[in-house]
C-alpha cells in the first residue's frame, strides 16, 4: 500500500517535471490522531485529481497528534495550509487566539465543514462476557471502562458528554446527569491522556471490559486486532461526533496555497472523498453516498453538541474548565 | 560584576571563561526561562494562586515530590554501589552493563514509558507474578516512583564513576598503614571525598524526576488527585489554551527546583570546605 | 583561604613525583592490598549492583528489543528502512552534531572558571547550570515557544522576514541543545574539584601560559571526565522526546526525530516499527560507549608500549 503510494508520488513528480507550466505546490495538513489512515489514502487520490485539473503537481505533509495540540501548533506559528481537527472548539481557538481564520469559518463549507462525522460506541472483548449492551451496563460494580481524560483528550470529550446526553434522558435531570457519569467514572481504572494511548491499554495491556472509542477507532481497532475477535456494542443514544476541516487563511494567503487549499478541502466532500471517508469507517455527510452504505453504519439515536450542550464553548465552560463538572467529579 | 568577584588565583583565564559561560548560559536558558516568568507577571495575584494551588495541583505536587524523593534516594545508594563496583571490580561483561547505564538517557522517554507498563501491567512479566500478590506497579502511585527511578539512575553513576576513577589509592593505602581497617577506610575516607558527588548525582537524579513526564504519563494511570503529576496538568492547562494558567504552574516549579538545586549546592561547597580543613 | 598559599607544598611534589605514579592501579591476582575488598564483599556488592541493574535497565531493555523482533529480522529491517523512519534519524543526527558540539564549547570553560576559581556567587551560577535538569520537558519546549512562537515575543518578525525556528530544525537543535545543555559541565566540576588545581599551579610556576596549562596539564586529567560527559550529553539529545515534541509540528518525514518517529508507530499501532526504531537508539548509545572503549583501550596501548 504504502509504496505504491510511493510510486504515484514518484510518477506524479516525474511528470510534474516534464510539464512546462506545471507548478509544484505543497500543502500542509495539520490533523489529529485517528485521521492517519485515511488521510495516507486520500492525499495521493487529491494529488491525481488536480494533476488531471491544472497539471500541477500537489504533494500533501501530514502532521498528526492530540487535536488540541495541533491547534496551539497552528497557533504558535505551524504552517498548516489547513487544519482537520477533533471539534470545533479547537478550530474555534484559531480564530479567538491568533485571527488565523474569520468567525464564520464553520459556514464555509457545507454541513457544518464537517466533510465526515463519527459517533462514540463500546468496543469490548471476545464473547462480550460482562454482557454490555448499553451505558447503564457501565455503571455496574465490577465492570471496568477504559477511556482517556476528558481534560486532556478530544475524543474523551465526546466519550463524556454522550454518557452525560443518554442519562439527563434517564434520569431527567442534570443532577441525574452528574451523578451517573460519576458512578461511570468510578468503574474508569486507568486515564490515558490520548485516544491511542487508551486502545492501547485496552487491547495490549489487557485492562477493562469496554473500551469507550470513536466509531472509526474501534473499526478500525477491531481490524488491526483480528485474531482478537474484538466485538463493537452500539449504545442506544450517542453523540453526534463532527470532526470539522478548514483552510487557514492567513497562511495561505502567505504562501499563495489558497485555490489548491479550498479545493482540497471541498474533494473531501466529493463523491471519491466520501467513499475513502466510508472505507475508513467514518460516516459520510453526502446523502448519496449514506443511503448506498446505510448498511455499514448501524442507526440510532445521535443528539448534536448544539441541541444538547448548547455548543462547544457552552460545554468547555460547564464541565472541563478548571472546577467544571468533570473535576467536581472527582474532588468529592 | 561586583557579585561575581573572584578571589586572587594565579591561573589566568577567568574573565574569559566566566564571561563566556554567562553570555551562552544567557542566551540558552536564561532569557527562554525569563518569557515564562513573564508571561506569569500578567496574572494578577488571585489569578495565581487559584491556578497554583487548586487541590488537584496540590495532589499532584505531593505526588511529584515524593515519588521523585524516593527514587533519587533508592538511586543514590544503589548508583554508589554500581559506580563502585564498575570502577573497582573486574568481572565478565563489565563493558557491557558500563554501557547500559546510559540507556535511560538514550531511550527516548516515552519509549521507557511503553516498555515499563509492559513488563508491570497485570499481563506484563512482572505485573503477572505480582498483582496475584496484591503488589501493583502499574497505574499506581508504584509505577511513578519505578518510571522516575529509570530515569535518574544514570546520573548518580555518571557523576560518581570519574570521581571515583581520580581517586588516589595512596589516600586508602595512608589510612590503612595508619591502622583503619576498611570500615573505616570507607566511611571515614572515600565516603567524605565521595560526598560532593553523589550529591551532585542525588540532586540532578531529584530534581529530572520532578519534571519527567514521558514515561510517567504511560504508567501512572493519570487518576485525578491520585496519580497525575505536576508537568501532566501544566498540559492540561495548555489544552484549554490556558497558556497563562500553564506558565504560573511551570513557574512555581522552577523557582521549587532552583531553590533546592541552589540548597543543594551550598550544603556541597559547605561540606567541601568542612572537608578540607 | 589564600589558594596559593595552601597550595605551596604541593608545588615541590607534584614537580618531583612523575604524574604516572597516581594513575598506577592494583593488578589482579596481586596479593590484597588496601584498596582491595575481601572476595565476598566484591560478590555481594557486585551481585547488586548486576540485579539492581537487572530489574531496572535490562528488563525494559529486553522488552524494547524483544518487541522489535516479535515478527522476525525481516520486519524489523522493513521497519528500520522506512522513508520516514531514516529522514527521523538523519535529523536526530544532525540535531546531536550540532547541540553536543556547542554544549562541549560551553562546558569546558564553565567547569573551568567554577572549579579553578573561588568567587561570589558560585553556588548560585552552579545552580543556574543545573536548572536545565530540573526544567520539565514540557516547559524547555513551551519557553522556546513563548520566545519564537506566532504569539511570541520574536515571532511576528520572524514570520515577516521568513524566519522559521520553531516548528523547524533550528527550533529541535535549539530545544536539544537546552535539554543537554548541563551535561559536560556537571560531569566536568567535580571531576575538576576533586583534582585541585595543584599541578595547574605547578605549570604556571614552570613558566607555561594560560592556553598550554590548559591543553598540556587540564585537558589530559579531565579528558575521561569530557568523554563520559560528551556520551552522556549525546545520548540524552537523541533521546529527547518531550520538549522536542513541543516544537516540532511532528510534519512526517521532515521535522520528526526518531523519539517522535517511535510515537508516531506506535500510535499506528505498528508496535514492531515502534520498537525497532527505538532499539536503534539504544544502538547508538551502545555503538557510543563501545567507541569510548576502543579509545580507552588504545590510549592504555600507547601507554604500555
Amino acid at each position: 500500500m504504502k509504496t505504491s503510494n510511493h510510486l504515484i508520488f514518484a510518477l506524479l513528480i516525474f511528470l510534474g517535471g516534464t510539464g512546462a507550466s506545471a507548478k509544484n505546490i505543497q500543502l500542509l495538513n495539520v490533523s489529529y490522531d485517528p485521521t492517519r489512515e485515511f488521510y495516507a489514502e486520500f492525499n495521493p487520490a487529491f494529488a491525481a485529481h488536480w494533476k488531471a485539473q491544472t497539471g500541477d503537481t500537489v504533494v500533501i505533509k501530514q502532521s498528526h497528534g492530540g487535536s488540541g495540540k495541533q491547534a496551539r501548533g497552528v497557533i504558535d506559528g505551524l504552517q498548516a495550509d489547513v487544519v482537520t481537527l477533533a471539534l470545533a472548539a479547537d478550530i474555534d481557538a484559531l480564530h479567538e487566539v491568533a485571527q488565523l481564520i474569520p468567525r464564520d469559518w464553520q459556514q464555509r463549507l457545507s454541513h457544518n465543514a464537517s466533510p465526515y462525522t463519527s459517533t462514540i460506541v463500546f468496543l469490548v472483548r471476545k464473547g462480550n462476557p460482562k454482557a454490555i449492551k448499553d451505558w447503564n451496563d457501565l455503571v455496574q460494580p465490577g465492570v471496568a471502562v477504559i477511556t482517556p481524560n476528558p481534560k486532556t483528550s478530544g475524543g474523551a470529550r465526546w466519550n463524556y458528554l454522550a454518557a452525560w446526553a443518554y442519562a439527563r434522558r434517564h434520569t431527567g435531570s442534570e443532577a441525574g446527569a452528574q451523578k451517573f457519569v460519576a458512578s461511570l467514572f468510578k468503574n474508569v481504572p486507568v486515564l490515558d491522556s490520548g485516544a491511542r494511548g487508551s486502545t492501547t491499554t485496552f487491547v495490549q495491556r489487557g485492562i477493562g471490559d469496554v473500551l469507550l472509542a470513536w466509531e472509526n477507532e474501534a473499526h478500525l481497532a477491531q481490524k488491526e486486532f483480528r485474531a482478537e475477535g474484538y466485538e463493537i456494542v452500539v449504545p442506544s443514544l450517542s453523540i453526534l461526533a463532527e470532526p470539522p476541516v478548514c483552510v487557514v487563511d492567513k497562511n495561505v494567503k502567505k504562501k499563495g496555497t489558497q485555490a489548491v487549499a479550498q479545493a482540497y478541502l471541498e474533494y473531501l466532500f466529493s463523491e471519491e472523498g466520501q467513499h475513502l471517508a466510508v472505507r475508513h469507517f467514518y460516516r459520510p455527510t453526502s446523502p448519496a453516498v449514506a443511503r448506498k452504505y446505510a448498511q455499514n453504519f448501524p442507526q440510532l439515536e445521535l443528539v448534536t453538541i448544539d441541541a444538547a450542550f448548547g455548543g462547544w464553548p457552552q460545554a468547555q465552560k460547564t464541565h472541563f474548565a478548571d472546577g467544571g463538572v468533570f473535576d467536581q467529579i472527582y474532588a468529592r | 560584576m561586583s557579585l561575581l568577584r573572584k578571589e586572587h588565583s594565579v591561573l589566568p583565564g577567568f574573565g574569559l571563561s566566566l564571561g563566556f559561560t554567562l553570555a551562552y548560559l544567557g542566551l540558552i536558558v536564561l532569557v527562554p526561562l525569563s518569557a515564562a516568568f513573564l508571561k506569569t507577571a500578567g496574572m494578577s495575584w488571585a489569578e495565581f494562586v487559584a491556578a497554583v494551588a487548586s487541590p488537584r495541583v496540590m495532589a499532584a505536587y505531593r505526588l511529584s515530590f515524593f515519588a521523585s524523593l524516593a527514587a533519587a534516594s533508592v538511586n543514590a545508594f544503589f548508583g554508589l554501589i554500581v559506580a563502585w563496583v564498575l570502577v573497582r571490580y573486574a568481572f565478565p561483561g563489565k563493558r557491557i552493563v558500563d554501557a547500559l547505564v546510559d540507556l535511560p538517557f538514550a531511550l527516548p522517554t516515552a519509549v521507557a514509558g511503553i516498555a515499563l507498563t509492559a513488563i508491570y501491567a497485570k499481563n506484563g512479566w512482572l505485573g503477572q507474578v505480582l498483582e496475584p500478590h496484591g503488589v501493583k506497579i502499574a497505574f499506581t502511585e508504584l509505577g511513578v516512583f519505578v518510571a522516575l527511578t529509570f530515569i535518574g539512575l544514570p546520573f548518580v553513576v555518571r557523576t560518581l564513576q570519574p570521581v571515583l576513577e581520580e581517586l588516589q589509592p595512596e589516600l586508602e593505602e595512608a589510612a590503612a598503614s595508619l591502622g583503619a581497617n576498611r570500615w573505616q577506610t570507607i566511611t571515614r575516607v572515600l565516603l567524605p571525598e565521595l560526598f560532593p558527588a553523589l550529591l551532585t548525582g542525588f540532586a540532578l537524579s531529584f530534581a529530572r524526576a520532578l519534571g519527567e513526564y514521558g514515561s510517567v504519563v504511560f504508567i501512572s494511570g493519570n487518576m485525578p488527585l491520585r496519580t497525575e503529576i505536576v508537568p501532566l496538568l501544566i498540559i492540561t492547562k495548555l489544552e484549554q489554551y490556558d497558556y497563562r494558567g500553564a506558565t504560573a504552574i511551570a513557574v512555581v516549579m522552577l523557582t521549587a527546583s532552583f531553590g533546592l538545586l541552589l540548597l543543594i549546592n551550598l550544603i556541597q561547597k559547605w561540606s567541601r570546605r568542612h572537608h578540607r580543613v | 583561604m589564600d589558594l596559593t598559599a595552601a597550595a605551596r607544598p604541593f608545588f615541590n611534589m607534584a614537580v618531583v613525583v612523575p604524574s604516572v605514579l597516581f594513575k598506577v592501579r592494583p593488578l589482579a591476582g596481586a596479593p590484597l592490598r588496601a584498596t582491595q575488598d575481601p572476595r565476598w564483599v566484591r560478590w555481594l556488592l557486585t551481585g547488586i549492583a548486576l540485579g539492581f541493574l537487572g530489574f531496572f535497565l535490562v528488563l525494559p531493555l529486553v522488552a524494547v528489543f524483544g518487541e522489535a523482533l516479535r515478527r522476525g529480522l525481516g520486519a524489523y529491517f522493513t521497519a528500520v528502512g522506512d522513508a520516514d523512519a531514516l529522514a527521523s534519524v538523519k535529523l536526530t543526527l544532525i540535531a546531536a552534531l550540532i547541540s553536543v558540539p556547542a554544549n562541549v564549547v560551553f562546558g569546558v570553560p564553565a567547569a573551568w572558571c567554577i572549579a579553578k576559581y573561588s568567587f561570589r556567587g558560585k553556588s548560585l551560577l552552579i545552580t543556574l547550570i543545573d536548572l536545565p535538569f530540573a526544567v520539565s520537558p514540557v516547559i524547555s519546549g513551551l519557553i522556546y515557544v513563548l520566545v519564537f512562537g506566532a504569539q511570541g515575543w520574536l515571532g511576528p518578525w520572524l514570520i515577516e522576514h521568513d524566519v522559521k525556528i520553531i516548528f523547524a530544525v533550528p527550533g529541535i537543535v535549539l530545544a536539544t541543545t537546552f535539554v543537554t545543555f548541563p551535561f559536560v559541565a556537571r560531569e566536568l566540576i567535580p571531576l575538576m574539584q576533586a583534582q585541585g588545581s595543584e599541578e595547574e599551579y605547578a605549570a604556571i610556576t614552570l613558566g607555561a601560559n594560560g592556553w598550554q596549562t590548559f591543553w598540556r596539564v587540564t585537558l589530559p586529567n579531565i579528558k575521561w571526565g569530557l568523554l563520559y560527559g560528551v556520551i552522556l550529553c549525546n545520548a540524552r539529545a537523541m533521546g529527547e522526546f518531550g520538549a522536542v515534541s513541543v516544537v516540532s509540528g511532528h510534519i512526517r518525514g521532515e521535522t520528526n526525530t526518531m523519539p517522535l518517529h517511535v510515537e508516531i508507530l506506535y500510535n499506528e499501532y505498528n508496535f514492531v516499527g515502534a520498537f525497532a526504531v527505538a532499539s536503534l537508539l539504544a544502538l547508538l548509545a551502545l555503538v557510543t560507549l563501545v567507541l569510548k572503549s576502543i579509545v580507552e583501550w588504545r590510549h592504555a596501548q600507547a601507554h604500555a608500549a
